[in-house]
């Protein structure tokens, strides 16, 4: 049997991968993309403790957190269409005009 | 072990592809790997005794989201990243603000590691005080999602909706109506 601190450490490895991303890379796509891999991180502990509980709590919410994905894809990836007709560009360095 | 040995190859399939998700300079080849990842997290699942959960996972993210990414790189020709001039090199830059960014990055895992340092029962084996056989059903699962959260459940398709709504709003082109 696993240890639930591996399965921890995992998800908090992820969440970090994705922080990184969100932080370091200038590319809305990959951003976007990196905000999934932290829902994603926290979406295995929550199945992890839900399991070393023995609740079923765990598995529900992340139906939720998968859901709210969904909705933020679509939101997220209407947002990127909309920008790049304005700029022709998915570098958000571009989109810097309320900047003041 | 072979148990063992599936968790650290899936949970290093799942680190690594997140890993190379980053550090593509190709959006396409970022989306792919993401699924990659997806598919190693699903292994996960069904190791912690959530095969619904698993299912939905390769279905949902991998299948639906993932598509729906991989759709708008390409309506986008987006292949390239179209950055400033130090981004042209390598897709991590090395700016000052990407040190401070990669600095964070480093604290938030100090911190997470810290916090799960101070947590007791880590050692514990994840399956080891309730059965398995009850938390994978899936009868018992929809019987717990639409009586104990039926409120949740119901207002996650008003989200939804609003999602619809909201993409079909940003995406439409000016001045149509």
């Amino acid at each position: 049997m696993i240890p639930l601190g591996h399965y921890l450490i995992v998800s908090a490895v992820l969440f970090a991968i994705g922080t990184t991303g969100v932080f370091l890379r200038r590319n809305l796509i990959t951003i976007l993309l990196s905000i999934e891999i932290m829902l994603n991180a926290v979406n295995l502990s929550f199945v992890a403790f839900g399991r070393a509980a023995g609740d079923m709590d765990g598995q529900i919410i992340t139906f939720f957190v998968m859901t709210v994905a969904a909705a933020e894809a679509a939101v997220g990836l209407a947002l990127i269409i909309a920008l790049f007709r304005h700029r022709e560009s998915l570098n958000p360095d571009a989109f810097t005009s309320l900047k003041w | 072990m072979p148990e063992a040995l599936v968790f650290y190859a899936f949970a290093a399939l799942a680190i690594g592809a997140s890993l190379l998700v980053i550090g593509q300079r190709n959006p396409m080849y970022s989306v792919l790997l993401l699924i990659a990842s997806f598919g190693a997290l699903s292994g996960l699942y069904i190791q912690l005794d959530a095969p619904f959960v698993a299912v939905a996972q390769i279905i949902i993210y991998a299948g639906a989201i993932m598509v729906l990414f991989l759709f708008v790189v390409m309506l986008l020709n987006a292949s390239r990243e179209d950055g400033a001039t130090w981004d042209r090199s390598h897709p991590i830059p090395s700016t000052r603000l990407g040190k401070v960014g990669a600095l964070l990055a480093a604290l938030l895992v100090v911190q997470l590691g810290w916090a799960l340092s101070q947590l007791g029962g880590r050692s514990v084996p994840v399956g080891s005080r309730v059965d398995g056989e009850r938390l994978g059903s899936v009868l018992e699962l929809g019987r717990v999602l639409f009586t104990r959260h039926t409120f949740a459940f119901e207002a996650t398709s008003i989200l939804i909706l609003v999602a619809m709504v909201g993409a079909v709003v940003l995406a439409r082109r000016e001045g149509e109506a």
